[in-house]
């Protein structure tokens, strides 16, 4: 079984001479279906450098970006395209929905640019909608939704149809801290019905919903976590430290 | 956690045997502070010689009494939950200690020393959020208890990221000269509250 994501020893680096920034340097990273990693790091470790290149919107200076087995250097301008808006699903700080959409006209976008009828992305747009609990305001405008409505919607948007990989920078954006989680809540489930998510964020909150997390610095990954033991061996421990 | 005032906390909603006060308490608290029935029955006895609570009648085993909140319990219960708790900080943080140490250590990576530490506090916290990930979503005792942790450690991070930046602004960290500074923190921090 290939993995979802595969970063094989990147690099990126950006301007050159005296100006040349080494963005990323040497990059490994395997993220597996159902599994949802987070990268965490300082403001300029590469974070979100490490996410566009994942996401295909940037290539690399050197080394490989696998998604699902594909080697992203053997696809072409347009198959790329094709790949990311079928293949990956993106959630933005600020969620990113078209005013002028209805709900589902905007998780169903990406679908309709790739040629599905209107109809059929309809259907899977409400079948999205219908996984996030938020198929009964399908038709209404996301100026009419409530911010909690909204994130959903985006989320629906990123995990529609056959998507396998899930990217989100800083998804929670300005949310409070209960309404942020209730993002990571969302992310972990859709990670947990298979999709892999890679989250991108300095909240270590946030973080703490994921899998895995991994520490970028100066462009380089210096350290992850190991998988955690269940929640019942804080309680034995008496919950305190 | 103050054993006495929760049990004064469960009393105020009426009157109540002991080993339901037991139940009640360990439910409301997600769990997580687990109280033997002893310890239920010695405090109600100090909270009865103090006057905060009565049973029915004096007489009988300790299971069968039942008991309830009195005006003076009340008074004391109000009061307590609007006194602030301590915040000053113990004395001497470990965490802390650790990392003014390591400055202090010929050839050691004090950046290598912070991630260590902040990988372990988060793996700590990815371990309480999934107990509040798998919690019944109406488990509010459970979410609040698990939320004070996690801003707890939270703090240790962002303390942790700040120590990070702040040493990226210094040209260099100077190397201690002999003889060798004070390991542990001298200057003495005033918080009034």
């Amino acid at each position: 079984m290939t993995s979802a994501l595969e970063l094989r020893q990147v690099s990126k680096i950006y301007g050159s001479g005296p100006t040349e920034v080494h963005a990323l340097v040497g990059v490994d990273l395997l993220v597996e279906r159902g599994e949802l990693v987070a990268i965490m790091g300082p403001s300029g470790s590469g974070k979100s450098t490490l996410l566009t290149i994942a996401g295909s919107l940037e290539n690399v200076t050197s080394g490989q970006v696998l998604v699902d087995g594909v080697d992203l250097a053997n696809v072409s301008r347009p198959d790329q395209a094709r790949m990311r808006r079928r293949s990956i699903g993106y959630v933005f700080q600020d969620f990113n929905l078209l005013p002028g959409l209805t709900a589902v006209e905007n998780v169903t976008l990406p679908l309709e640019l790739d040629g599905i009828s209107a109809k059929a992305a309809r259907a899977t747009g409400l079948e999205a909608m219908e996984e996030l609990d938020v198929a009964e305001h399908a038709d209404r405008y996301p100026d009419e939704l409530s911010g909690g409505e909204r994130q959903r919607a985006a989320i629906a948007r990123a995990i529609v149809g056959e998507r396998g990989l899930l990217l989100a920078d800083e998804p929670t954006g300005a949310l409070d801290s209960v309404n942020g989680e209730g993002v990571m809540r969302l992310l972990r489930a859709a990670t947990q019905r298979g999709v892999a998510g890679v989250v991108v964020t300095h909240e270590a909150q946030l973080a703490s919903w994921a899998d895995r997390v991994v520490f970028l610095r100066d462009g380089h990954v210096v350290d992850e976590t190991v998988a955690p033991p269940g929640p019942e061996s804080l309680l034995e421990a008496g919950g305190r430290q | 956690m103050s054993v006495p005032h929760a049990l004064l906390a469960l009393l105020s909603e009426g009157p109540k045997y002991g080993l339901r006060l037991q139940n009640e308490f360990e439910s409301r608290t997600g769990e997580v502070w687990p109280l033997n029935v002893g310890q239920v029955y010695t405090t109600l006895q100090r909270l009865e010689r103090d006057g905060l609570v009565e049973t029915d009648d004096g007489e009988g085993e300790r299971s069968q009494k039942r008991y309830r909140i009195t005006r003076t319990g009340d008074r004391e219960l109000a009061e307590w939950l609007r006194t602030p708790p301590a915040l000053v900080p113990p004395p001497r943080d470990e965490l802390v200690i650790k990392v003014l140490v390591a400055l202090q250590v010929p050839e050691t990576d004090i950046h290598e020393i912070l991630q260590v530490h902040r990988r372990n506090v988060i793996e700590v916290m990815q371990r309480y959020t999934r107990v509040k990930a798998a919690a019944k979503e109406d488990d509010l005792a459970l979410a609040l208890v698990a939320d004070a942790e996690l801003f707890r450690l939270e703090a240790i991070v962002r303390w942790l990221d700040a120590a990070e930046v702040r040493l990226k602004q210094l040209p260099q960290v100077a190397p201690v000269a002999a003889p060798a500074a004070p390991l542990e923190p001298t200057r003495k921090m005033e918080v009034s509250q």
